[in-house]
């Protein structure tokens, strides 16, 4: 048999025209998406791609692997009865913000703390769009909406520290253009056994236009956005010369600068993946700080399904040739003749 | 049958009888249901019919001495077929005060209560309501009364073992038993061996004063016996269909059912459910049947439940969730979503008394609108119903197999008294079931989602793994001819007539309807659906053997109806719809079928009464009468 050729980019396209807004940020994540999936050896058949409903949850009608569009919020649990049900699937999860944290937030906790082994992409554009504006739940204080016309009220959700908190042992950030991180963050998320939560900042042009402008501008990203390493300091802005440092009095992370006021690099924290009060402390960072990217919490555990399978063989092992006839017959029975 | 040589002789001063209802009623911490269930093992190995009613409240420890804590069984036992609990009681065994002012209404007059003394303190009687000693106020007046102080006799045998006062007491309801056993002629030995095996070897001498209290209740009632008042009683074997049998509850034979089903579709299931009374027994059968490849997933809510279930069907498996109405309600959605895409499901409902929380623990039939319409949109979906705890067994497989045949979800009703009621079960052979296996396609030839059988109109179903066969399926509606998104209107029509036409067609792939007792034409039917079998059997066998021109009609399929039902209904001058609730079949048939269907109905949370159903057929058949 002839080794299966290498699949492209391409491959992984299909023939349904796209309808998200030209201009969306989307386009920029499915364009990773598509990239990214050859890349780690993906094949048609054995991906699965479970949305919800929003703008965002049109993706798997985009990608050429088998793909189900489900109802509003629920992703994830359908995505957990589908890894239940074959563990050898790969299986990815998109929705937006609200889709994942207002009506899902329940299931999106749960898959999260079971850990069930999919890959959670939540894109955030802090708005509803298919909706046509509402603020979301990720919205900020003082969003104008349609339903907010005086802004809105509501604190906003964060959901790096969300995932956190539901004990998600992996949690990743990245912006939709910046293709080289966000595709190296989809392959660490795909490796990652368990459930992996990449949030994506992602434009939304029509109802929110810019809303990340703050931290993606050229102008302003070297100060407004730090790529997080495991094992390498936690430097950012131009020429690497800021850093972050930990006050230990107030067990808060500072922004200092090199060089000024005997800061060394030796006072810079050194980023540490499977440090979980360190990933807290990133995930919460907001101007005037550097927004946290890449992976901020990494530390694997058994993931869900292998544990249920795992109960599953025991089972099996204890009683290799199971009777339904000889169930039916456990116990007290008598015979009338 | 009976081993002690005492009861051997006894037997000579034994009046025979057909068949009697004992209710055993004490407070939640009594032991009742327990009580209940051995003396239902016992009575099935002494070869009685038998039929079962556990009456619990919803609260698991209500406070002590309450009206409201009471907690009773009901068996129905005799030398003939038992269809039903039974109307009245025969027997009261009323372990406190409480349990007496609950109970005494569903006594018969002159039979017999079994009073505990040792609980008819002024305490108790404060707590049960009543004013005086019940004892004094005549209101026992019409009725046999044995008062014991079974406290009492029990303290005095349980205690000497090396139990404490508050666990020797509970020792009471064995003692209880061991009376009952002796009066109705039953076997200690399947009790004493139970006791053995749940105590024996970590607490032995719980065992052994249980055991003990057991056996002094059994030979008190071999003392007593000489004063004639209460001679026991036999209960000759019933003439049942030759077998093997078990004792089995609503809840364990349809778990059982779908398992059955699912290995005659050549599948392995996932049950995904989130506790709920009275359908969690259904996820707790299920839960220990991992070596059958069955998985269980508690999931965090009842639509994480529906929609965890809908994702394993698409990848393959037999996809069920299980719940109770409030449950059904919140996954209604979800269930829409496998209507649309059309995959397989089985949604069992243990209906109860609602609406909202309503009574958890009570019985109704109140989910027919919900199983039938309940859904936004156009949204039809197989309906079928359980009459009995071991008919559930076959109707669960039979939803299986509607679902997987027709690519669809199937609504599968039971209710909190089928659930919980148990029953006597010739033991089926799964070999003389036929199987159903499933076909996934897994030919990329000509292939789309939606590509459709010829005759059952279900869609091909391609699961993920299968090489060639990637699609994407959704919500949104699918184009007939590839799957893909369509907006376009007459797509729409014609996939909303298709769905509604493959459920319409499975009336040509199940029995045509037939009549339980009596023959088509007439001057009544009784139709019933669900738990209302029994009551409504024996009333319309009751009423023929009187002369009346009745028959009965138990549904099975609720949607599709089955083909010939409209010209059976109308080949009734009368026909009279018996369910518990206000009237849901009554309009489903009314509509399908205009006919002027008239209806019975009740919903106090009791099952329906067999004098209930004769009384409804009497004044209807005699108002016929009067006015021909
Ligand atoms: S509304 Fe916003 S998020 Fe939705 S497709 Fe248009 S640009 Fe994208």
């Amino acid at each position: 048999m002839n080794a299966p050729a290498k699949l492209t980019p391409d491959d992984f396209a299909t023939d349904q025209e796209v309808r998200w807004c030209p201009g969306c940020g989307d386009y920029a994540i499915l364009k990773a998406v598509h990239k990214t999936l050859p890349e780690l050896g993906a094949t048609h058949e054995n991906t699965v791609f479970v949305s919800g409903i929003g703008c965002a949850a049109r993706f798997p009608y985009y990608i050429n692997t088998y793909g189900f569009h489900t109802i509003h919020g629920r992703a994830a649990a359908i995505a957990t009865g589908v890894k239940l049900a074959n563990p050898e699937l790969n299986v990815w999860v998109v929705g937006g913000d609200g889709d994942s944290l207002s009506i899902g937030g329940n299931h999106l906790f749960h898959l999260l703390r079971r850990n069930v082994d999919v890959q959670y992409l939540m894109f955030n554009n802090e708005i509803y769009g298919l909706t046509k504006g509402q603020f979301s739940p990720t919205s900020r204080v003082g969003t104008k909406s349609p339903s907010t016309p005086q802004g809105s009220v509501d604190r906003p959700a964060n959901g790096l520290r969300f995932a956190l908190g539901a004990g998600a042992r992996f949690v990743g950030r990245a912006i939709d253009i910046q293709q080289a991180n966000l595709g190296a963050l989809l392959k660490r998320a795909h490796g990652h056994k368990g459930a992996s939560f990449v949030e994506i900042l992602q434009n939304c042009i029509v109802y929110n236009d810019d809303v990340f402008a703050h931290i993606t501008d050229k102008k302003v990203a070297a100060d407004a956005q730090i790529l997080v390493e495991d094992g390498k300091p936690l430097l950012f802005g131009k020429d690497k010369s800021k850093g972050l440092r930990l006050n230990v009095k107030t067990l808060a992370l500072e922004m200092v600068t090199l060089g000024e006021g005997g800061v060394g690099l030796d006072d810079i924290l050194v980023h540490d993946e499977k440090n979980r009060v360190l990933g807290g402390l990133l995930a919460d960072l907001e101007a005037p700080f550097p927004v946290a990217l890449g992976v901020i919490y990494c530390d694997p555990a058994e993931s869900y399904e292998a544990a249920v399978w795992g109960q599953m063989a025991q089972a099996k092992a204890k009683n290799p040739k199971p009777d339904i006839n000889k169930l039916l017959r456990a116990g007290n029975v008598w015979t009338v003749e | 049958m009976v081993g002690s040589v005492a009861g051997t002789a006894a037997q000579r001063g034994r009046k025979k009888v057909e068949s009697v209802v004992v209710r055993f009623a004490g407070d939640s911490g009594d032991g009742m249901q327990i009580t209940g269930s051995q003396f239902s093992s016992s009575t099935a190995l002494h070869g009685n019919d038998l039929a079962t009613f556990p009456d619990f409240p919803a609260e698991i420890r209500a406070p002590i001495g309450t009206t409201f804590g009471v907690s009773a069984f009901q068996i129905n036992f005799g030398s003939r077929a038992i269809k039903t609990s039974g109307d009245k009681s025969d027997v009261l065994v009323a372990m406190n005060a409480a349990a007496l002012k609950v109970s005494l209404s569903n006594l018969r007059e002159g039979g017999l209560v079994i009073l505990d003394t040792g609980s008819f303190n002024e305490r108790n009687f404060v707590k049960a309501g009543y004013k005086v000693d019940p004892r004094t106020d005549g209101s026992l007046a019409h009725y046999q009364v044995m008062e014991i102080d079974i406290s009492k006799m029990t303290l005095d045998v349980a205690k000497p073992l090396g139990l404490s006062q508050k666990e020797a007491l509970r020792c009471k309801n064995m003692w209880t038993l061991g009376l009952v056993y002796w009066m109705y002629d039953r076997d200690l030995q399947p009790t004493i061996d139970w006791l053995q095996g749940k105590f024996g070897a970590k607490a032995p001498e719980v065992a052994a004063a249980n055991i003990a209290a057991l056996k002094a209740g059994h030979a008190f009632g071999e003392t007593v016996e000489i004063s004639g008042d209460y001679a026991g009683y036999s209960i000759g074997r019933a003439s049942i269909e030759k077998g093997l049998y078990r004792l089995v509850q609503g809840s364990e034979a349809l778990a059982w059912g779908l398992l059955a089903g699912s290995q005659l579709a050549g599948l392995e299931m996932l049950l995904a459910s989130y506790p709920i009374t009275p359908s969690s027994p259904v996820l707790h059968s299920l839960s220990d049947l991992k070596a059958f490849g069955v998985l269980t997933f508690q999931a965090e809510d009842e639509i994480a439940a529906a929609c965890a279930a809908i994702g394993a069907s698409y990848a393959g498996r037999l996809g069920v969730t299980a719940s109770s109405g409030p449950g059904i309600a919140l996954k209604t959605e979800a269930i829409g979503l496998a209507i649309g895409t059309e995959l397989p499901l089985v949604v069992v409902n243990t209906q109860r008394a609602g609406p909202s929380t309503g009574l958890p623990t009570k019985t109704e039939q109140s989910d027919l609108y919900l199983s039938v319409y309940g859904r936004n949109a156009d949204a039809p979906m197989p309906v079928l119903s359980v009459r009995s705890p071991g008919d559930a067994f076959e109707t669960a497989i039979e939803a299986v197999r509607i679902a997987t045949k027709y690519m669809t979800p199937v609504m599968l009703l039971s209710d909190g008294y089928i659930a919980n009621a148990a029953e006597p079960w010739l033991v089926p052979d799964i070999a003389d079931y036929k199987p159903f296996p499933v076909k996934f396609r897994t030919d990329p030839e000509g292939f789309h989602p939606f590509l459709r059988d010829p005759k059952t109109l279900a869609r091909a179903w391609a699961v993920p793994g299968t090489p060639g066969l990637a699609h994407r399926i959704g919500g949104i509606e699918r184009d007939y001819n590839s799957g893909n998104i369509s907006y376009e209107p007459e797509n729409h029509q014609r996939m909303t007539d298709t769905r509604a036409n493959k459920i319409l067609g499975i009336a040509n792939d199940i029995p045509e309807q037939q009549v339980e007792i009596g023959a088509p034409g007439g001057k009544m039917v009784v139709v019933g659906w669900g738990s209302t079998y029994g009551p409504i059997n024996r009333a319309v066998s009751n009423m023929r053997e009187a002369g009346y021109d009745v028959s009965h009609i138990h549904l099975r399929y609720i949607w599709p109806l089955p083909r010939n039902l409209g010209d059976l209904l109308r080949s009734y001058d009368q026909v009279l719809i018996a369910e518990m609730n206000t009237g849901q079949l009554r309009t489903l048939l009314r509509a399908e079928y205009l006919v002027p269907a008239d209806g019975l109905n009740k919903v106090s949370g009791q099952p329906m009464m067999i004098s209930e159903v004769e009384d409804a057929i009497r004044s209807r058949l005699a108002t016929a009468k009067a006015a021909e």
